[in-house]
């Protein structure tokens, strides 16, 4: 196990090279100039060549692009992502101060659709081809396969708009400041409703479904018609043998969706103008705001590659048949 | 949702059957398809759509389809149609105005079933709920949307097919080297697959899309250089298998060179998966131009496509008819694709279609 972890985080550096170079690359190959672009929204557009230069000069970008990435290479290794070229504060405090909106929404959605999704799929495996799997199993599929950002303004239509029931405009209200204790945070619940949902549903389909196959796969296996054949009531060998044998792949999967936590859905945070880190780095990338955009990159994929590591690990821990080669 | 199983007395495996014989896998995974509603369902819905596509011009067109004209008879509308554009050729007929026409009594004249093309504004007639004339309404220019949804087939097929096309060359060819090969290659191979899936989807395809000039064809690309690794890990799985089977240790001894062995050989062999990832790669891109154009940095107006409708539905104050039509189209074509590769999935696994599992 020691001799796999290692071997493991070893295949870390190369992968993480690249990552630093896929993100380094994709941003330098991007035509239009920062200097120009930050220069565009203020009154004189038009800068003399002299200090166009310097402005290059200040931000280092005429020097080649080898030299270019390594000098931001020493600066990610100190998690100094530099400074964003719209308001010039740093990109780390940019992103340190979206997370907390990002986090509520995905860890409200994780929770959900995992208590959801568990006992569902389950009850779905032990009671195979009934009416009630065959029924769940079509409606979660069409549900997986609805388009967030459909359903996203089909509720902003019905429950905002028409019934005006839910707000659907970012994390709070403009007054929610005066509403006292409970009213504040009943508001930002109330905030949270459409958001969440347009979240969950679909990893809850997606999640349910996955445990539904993996407790099958457990079902068949000759320890469960062993305990079956000694006897055993059928609500033990679900909970003790079905449950916590079907645990161990979705431990994986549990693993490798933590970094959606931080990663925040695009789509849904710009539709619902939530203040997260989806909405910053589509604005960023609008604004074409190379730090915050090779920041954020980075720190997601970092993110996703660690926790791929800790998924395969996790496995290779709850599982002792795993062999680690 | 999985075919019934007349689990055969005697299983041919049909992975292993070698590159002569694949037609009759073929044959096995259509006869798997046929009894799965669902996805014939989804072959059938694909189907149409495809028509729709081609036939947009004709179904929707402010031009009629037949009219006398200079005791001629012309087929302004048919002559759309892409491969009879250049057949059909009418001298004068583009500089007619057939909105006028279409009022005067004396002109004997037919129109396609929507007589609305997908770009011709009413400005009096902005933001319409259906009613008699426009049967799904019309957005904020007094477009026709029936006519948009008909004629933005095209595009969201066209991005999901061209897309996914890129992207089954690049994860083959990875995955097939990688595979093949393996050692110190499959090393680096597998570290790139790794990278780029360590990118949340869509932060690469915006980071990138953002940069280049908003064009399809640039959305294309993008999509197709960026959703590769799938393929390229079940075809690098499959040569991985493959490559120790028996007909590529006999191809390997008779002194073939490793590009036959690669694509005559092998490549047929581990189509299988492949092509069933490369269905839901199709839904997934379908998917990805829908999210681009709702964020306005997919398909740009004026050319119809179903996420752009979605995005102009949330200016105007999400219009039922402008919300609901255009992603209830977007949901049935991505369904279909991912209706039909679940079923492929199923029909060409023989261990669930000889009823071993589920």
């Amino acid at each position: 196990m020691l001799h796999y972890t290692l071997r493991r985080l070893l295949y870390l550096i190369p992968t993480l090279l690249g990552i630093t170079i896929v993100t380094f690359v994709v941003v330098s190959l991007a035509p239009g100039d920062p200097v120009e672009l930050i220069n565009r929204g203020q009154m004189d557009a038009r800068i003399s060549p002299e200090s166009y230069r310097q402005m290059l000069h200040l931000y280092g970008l005429d020097d080649p692009v080898h030299v270019r990435y390594l000098v931001w290479l020493k600066r990610l290794a100190t998690l100094d992502f530099g400074r964003s070229f719209l308001d010039q504060r740093p990109v780390i405090e940019k992103i340190l101060e979206r997370l907390p909106a990002t986090l509520a929404l995905n860890a409200a959605s994780l929770v959900i659709s995992l208590v959801f999704a568990v006992p569902l799929g389950l009850y779905a495996a032990v009671r195979q081809h009934s009416k009630l799997d065959k029924l769940g199993g079509t409606a979660l599929y069409l549900l997986y396969s609805l388009p967030e950002f459909w359903v996203a303004l089909l509720l902003i239509m019905l429950f905002g708009v028409k019934l005006k029931l839910l707000p659907f405009h970012g994390m709070q209200s403009l007054d929610a400041e005066d509403l006292g204790f409970f009213g504040y945070w009943w508001d930002r619940l109330l905030h949270m409703v459409l958001p969440t949902f347009c979240l969950t549903y679909g990893s809850l389909a997606f999640l349910s479904r996955f445990v539904r196959g993996s407790s099958l796969e457990v079902i068949r296996q000759d320890y469960i018609r062993t305990a079956r054949a000694k006897g055993l009531d059928e609500k033990r060998i679900v909970y003790q043998h079905v449950f916590r044998n079907t645990m161990i792949p979705v431990l994986t999967l549990l693993g490798l969706l933590l970094p959606t936590l931080v990663s925040g859905s695009i789509i849904l945070e710009s539709i619902f103008s939530w203040p997260g880190i989806g909405n910053l780095f589509f604005t960023a990338v609008l604004a074409r705001d190379y730090p915050v955009v090779m920041g954020l990159s980075f720190v997601t994929a970092v993110l996703i590659l660690l926790s791929t590591l800790v998924a395969d690990l996790l496995y290779a821990w709850a599982d002792p048949r795993v062999t680690y080669r | 949702m999985n075919p019934p199983a007349e689990a055969p007395t005697n299983p041919p495996s049909p992975r292993a059957t070698s590159g002569a014989k694949s037609a009759g896998f073929a044959r096995i995974v259509w006869r798997g398809l046929r009894r799965d509603r669902y996805a014939m369902a989804g072959l059938v819905v694909i189907a149409v759509l495809f028509a729709v596509s081609w036939l947009a011009p004709v179904l929707a067109n402010n031009r009629p389809i037949v009219m006398r004209w200079d005791d001629r008879i012309i087929f302004p509308a048919v002559a759309e149609l892409i491969p009879l554009r250049y057949v059909l050729k009418y001298p004068g007929v583009t500089s007619l105005d057939f909105d006028v026409l279409k009022h005067d009594a004396g002109v004997a004249l037919v129109m396609p079933p929507v007589p609305f093309s997908a770009v011709s504004t009413e400005l009096d007639h902005r933001l319409q709920e259906p009613d008699h004339t426009h049967l799904l309404g019309t957005d904020e220019l007094g477009r026709d949307v029936l006519a948009r949804l008909l004629h933005g087939a095209g595009i969201s097929l066209k991005v999901g097919l061209v897309a996914t096309g890129i992207s089954l060359l690049i994860g083959l060819l990875v995955g097939a080297v990688a595979g093949y090969y393996g050692g110190g290659v499959d090393m680096v191979l597998s570290r790139l697959i790794e990278i780029v899936i360590c990118f949340p989807f869509l932060f690469l395809i915006l980071a990138v899309i953002a940069f280049l000039p908003p064009s399809i064809y640039n959305i294309m690309i993008v999509i197709g250089i960026t959703r590769w690794t799938d393929i390229a890990r079940y075809t690098r799985g499959e040569f991985m298998r493959l490559k120790a089977r028996e007909f590529t240790e006999a191809a390997r001894a008779l002194g073939v060179n490793d590009r036959t062995i690669i694509f005559r050989h092998i490549l047929p062999n581990s189509l299988a998966p492949v092509l069933v990832t490369a269905t839901f790669g199709v839904a997934n891109a379908i998917l990805i131009e829908a999210a681009l154009s709702f964020l306005g940095l997919g398909t740009q107006p004026p050319t119809p496509s179903w996420g752009g409708l979605l995005a102009s539905a949330r200016e105007q104050d999400f219009a039922w008819w402008l919300t609901t039509f255009p992603g209830f189209a977007i949901f049935v074509s991505v369904t279909a694709y991912n209706l039909l590769g679940e079923g492929l999935r199923d029909a060409s696994d023989p261990r669930i279609a000889y009823g071993s599992k589920n």
